[in-house]
Parts: C-alpha cells; sequence; structure tokens
C-alpha cells in the first residue's frame, strides 16, 4: 500500500505541494486529476522517489521511500512500473529490446526465457508483430504500449501511469484505457493514473482524487466524485472557467 | 546594498555547489565502474564512438598539423641554420602539447558533443528517468561505459595523430622543403626521451577524462527541452576546451 502524508515540494518560490495526504488502495486503480499544471506528475514522481519532498513522507509497504539508502531504493523500485507521458522508450533500442531490458540488466534468466516473457508481454499488448522496429518507426499510440509491456514486464506490484492518453485521438485514448483495465485484470496490480481526459478515466477508475492548490480536495469512487458538493470538483467536471479553480 | 552582498553570496554558493556536485558525478562514474556487473559491451560501442568513428577527424587534423609545423619550423630554424632539426621540434611539439591537445579538440567537438546531446535528448524525454525507475543507475549505464571508453580510446587517438602529424611534417620538410631525411629522424631520435611520450599519455589520458566529465554532466543535467539541449551541447564543448588549456597548462609545469 502506497500511503502519502503532508507532502510539500516547491521549485525555488513556486510551491506546488502543499501538505497532500493520499492513500491507494491495494490492487485498485486511484486517478489522480486536476488542473494542467496543477502538480499531478510531481506528486506521482514523489511516488516512487524520483523526486523528494521538502518535507512530508511517502510511505510504500510502511517504509518512506524518500529516506532509504539508494540500495534499498532500487530494491523498492522492484515493485514498480511506470508508464510514462511519451512512453520514454530507449530510442536506440528496438521495441522487443526495450521491453527486454530491465529482464537482461536485473535478471539472470535465459534469453529463451526473457524472449518467452517479452512476446507474451507484446502479444497482451497488441504489439506481438512490431518486436523489431525502432520506437522512431512507432504511432504514439503504439509507443504508449511498449512503454507499457516494458512496464509490466517485470510483474511490477505498483504501476505509475503518467497521462496515459495524452496526444492520443479519442480512438486511441479509449484502446489505450482498454488495455489498462485489461492488464490491471490480469495481474491485479496497483494502479496510480494521472490523467485530465474526464469523464472517459472514471470508467477505468475505483477512485478518483483530485488535486487543487496543492492538496487533494476530494478522493472518491467515480460516482461520489461527480456527485461531489466540492465546487472545485464541479468546476472542473463541467469545465467552467468561472468558479475556485482561478484559468491562467 | 545588501541585496547586492546577497547576490554575489547566492552566485558564489551556487557556483560552488554546482561544481561540488560536478566533482561528485565524475567520482561516482568512476566508482560505479569498477561495481559489477561490468558493461563490456557498452565499453566497446563507445570505443567504437569514441575511437573508431573519431578516426579519421583526427588523421586528417594531425596530417595538416603536421604539415604545417614542417612549413613553420622549417622558415624559424632556417634563420639559425638549423634546418636538420626540424624532425626533433616537431616531434617534440607533438608528443608533448600538440598531439594530446588538438586531438582532445577533435574528440570533444566530434563525440564530447555528440554525448551532451544525446543525454540532454534522453533527459529531456524522460528515458534517464525511465533507467532510474527500472533501478537501473543511470550513471552506470550511461556515464561509466563511456568514461572507461575515453580513457582507452584517447591515448590511442593521440599516438595516431603524433604519428601522422610527424609524416605531414616530414612530407612537407623532407620531400618538399628539402631537409635530410637522415637528419630529419636522427634529431628525433637523439632528442626524444620516454618523458616526452609518457607525458603526452597521460596528458590524453586525463583529457579524455575531462571530455567525458563535462559533457556527461552537461547532457546529464540538461533542462528538459529543446534550448536545453543545445545549450548543454554549447557549454559542454566551450567547458570542455577551456578546462583541456587550463590542466594541460598545470600538467606541463608539474610534468616538464
Amino acid at each position: 500500500m502506497i500511503r502519502v502524508v503532508n507532502l510539500h515540494k516547491s521549485f525555488r518560490s513556486q510551491k506546488v505541494l502543499n501538505g497532500v495526504n493520499l492513500e491507494f488502495e491495494t490492487g485498485k486503480i486511484t486517478t489522480i486529476v486536476g488542473t494542467s499544471g496543477c502538480g499531478k506528475t510531481v506528486l506521482l514522481r514523489h511516488l516512487n522517489a524520483l523526486l523528494r519532498p521538502d518535507q512530508g513522507e511517502v510511505l510504500v509497504d510502511g517504509v518512506d521511500i524518500a529516506k532509504v539508502s539508494q540500495k534499498e531504493l532500487y530494491q523498492m523500485r522492484n515493485k514498480f512500473g511506470v508508464l510514462f507521458q511519451g512512453a520514454a522508450l530507449l530510442d536506440s533500442m528496438t521495441v522487443f529490446d526495450n521491453v527486454a531490458f530491465p529482464m537482461r540488466e536485473k535478471t539472470k534468466r535465459t534469453e529463451t526465457e526473457i524472449k518467452k516473457k517479452v512476446e507474451d508481454r507484446l502479444e497482451q499488448v497488441g504489439l506481438g508483430s512490431m518486436g523489431d522496429k525502432f520506437p522512431a518507426e512507432l504511432s504514439g499510440g503504439m509507443k504508449k504500449r511498449a512503454g507499457l509491456a516494458r512496464a509490466l514486464i517485470m510483474d511490477p506490484q505498483i504501476v505509475l501511469f503518467d497521462e496515459p492518453t495524452t496526444g492520443l485521438d479519442p480512438v486511441l485514448a479509449t484502446s489505450i484505457h482498454q488495455l489498462i483495465v485489461r492488464t490491471h485484470t490480469t495481474f491485479g496490480f496497483t494502479g496510480v493514473l494521472v490523467s485530465h481526459t474526464i469523464p472517459q478515466v472514471f470508467d477505468i477508475s475505483d477512485y478518483v482524487a483530485m488535486l487543487a492548490n496543492g492538496v487533494i480536495v476530494e478522493l472518491s469512487p467515480p460516482k461520489n466524485f461527480c456527485a461531489s458538493q466540492n465546487p472545485i470538483v464541479q468546476q472542473f467536471i463541467q469545465g467552467k472557467t468561472e468558479g475556485p479553480i482561478q484559468v491562467l | 546594498m545588501l541585496s547586492f552582498v546577497g547576490r554575489i553570496g547566492r552566485f558564489a554558493t551556487e557556483q560552488i555547489a554546482g561544481m561540488g556536485a560536478m566533482f561528485s558525478f565524475l567520482m561516482s562514474a568512476i566508482f560505479l565502474a569498477f561495481r559489477r556487473p561490468a558493461k563490456i559491451y557498452l565499453i566497446i560501442f563507445h570505443i567504437k564512438t569514441i575511437g573508431v568513428e573519431s578516426l579519421s577527424v583526427v588523421a586528417l587534423s594531425g596530417f595538416f598539423t603536421g604539415m604545417v609545423m614542417g612549413f613553420q619550423g622549417y622558415y624559424s630554424l632556417r634563420q639559425f641554420n638549423a634546418e636538420s632539426w626540424l624532425g626533433s621540434v616537431t616531434a617534440l611539439s607533438l608528443l608533448r602539447e600538440l598531439g594530446p591537445v588538438l586531438s582532445a579538440f577533435m574528440v570533444t567537438g566530434r563525440t564530447g558533443s555528440a554525448m551532451a546531446a544525446e543525454l540532454g535528448t534522453m533527459r529531456a524525454t524522460e528515458q534517464i528517468d525511465a533507467l532510474d525507475s527500472m533501478a537501473i543507475n543511470p550513471v552506470k549505464y550511461l556515464v561509466s561505459p563511456r568514461v572507461i571508453a575515453s580513457l582507452l580510446a584517447m591515448p590511442l587517438l593521440t599516438a595516431i595523430f603524433d604519428v601522422i602529424g610527424i609524416f605531414g611534417s616530414y612530407l612537407v620538410g623532407v620531400s618538399l622543403l628539402g631537409v635530410s631525411s637522415g637528419s630529419f629522424f636522427a634529431g628525433m631520435e637523439s632528442s626524444i626521451v620516454f618523458h616526452d611520450v609518457y607525458s603526452g599519455i597521460v596528458k590524453s589520458l586525463s583529457f579524455g577524462l575531462i571530455i567525458t566529465w563535462i559533457c556527461c554532466y552537461k547532457g546529464f543535467h540538461a533542462p528538459p527541452m529543446a534550448t536545453g539541449v543545445s545549450q548543454a551541447t554549447t557549454e559542454s564543448v566551450v567547458l570542455s576546451f577551456v578546462l583541456i588549456l587550463v590542466w594541460d597548462y598545470f600538467l606541463t609545469s608539474v610534468m616538464l
């Protein structure tokens, strides 16, 4: 389980997170929504210690991930898979090598075992025949699929998705959402999504958390989230310019 | 007045912190280079990019540097009727100074800038973060193999620069300007001692380290945007050039 306690983060004089408290239930998908630039990705990057908090704790199975040694951190990161916004595939490698990369670097599996598992994962994300392509030869949707295959190759307990559908057309976005649900059902990981594609993202989430003004203003199942009386949530859902959310 | 002093203080603190971060980056790259598992395939790959692919530009610049030295040396030495020392002057200059410095400049321009741009792009496209989040140390994977490769490739490139430079000087001095071939080589043989070769090797090794250190550091810490990559590339080349010259001065003063 991941628990965020009183998390603060500033970049120079700009305060981004101002006391975030949030709990991610094991085995469920929690989506963090909020306006562009509100700090969703900053919060996500704290979960696997890609960023360190100025104050507060990020507890992963009870251990503060920001305070462990480098060796312990890398052991804890083995619990995570991450799908980055642009997929972050290593562009000098083929799709197959990208997906195989964590296994080759971190396990002593034979090349035959690696090949079998990579082919399985690529098949599961619908890229069975794309293994020999380079990232530059793939469309945006394919890159995300390959990124997801790489994120899942080490059977992580927790998968972080940083805006998995940004830049994709609605059809592709839906297919990526369906893929997330399918892989979640298969692997049973704890999913943390950062997104602002509402209401589509509600269909795949067990919980929705809204980040605004550096704090979590709402955390509830999608149905309750939509019915929330919080004016910030309502303004965000309805996409209004007038309201408590400042439009810059 | 206080804010002015404050700004100076902040600037000085940032510079010192920056130097500390650069030094710590180098130390961790060297330390991780000796940690298992060794990335032999990456070292070989980077020897190819730093060494083999820089060979033509290093050879060409060595050849023309040698030819220019042939001309300049001949006309300077002729004023003292000492043309026969052309081989000695050329070889000493190339082995001790020009070989290590100019080949380091060539490698900085050709490979160092590419290193900074590649790592800067990897930073901007979150590939470095991806490595980190996969629990793969990005310094060990991206920087340490380059450091080892440059330490192996630079002395060899410098040696090639020296040999081709001497050949260029020989062509101009002996074939074009009529210096005796025997005196060209005899002068060289009588004046070159092992210390000259040794100092050239030490310089090329340290220049190799400087180039990889600066260029990888700048690329690794480039701001994640297009201008950040270009800025990192420019800074890495300029800083490498300056540091090579400054370090060359110190090494020369110690090893002369």
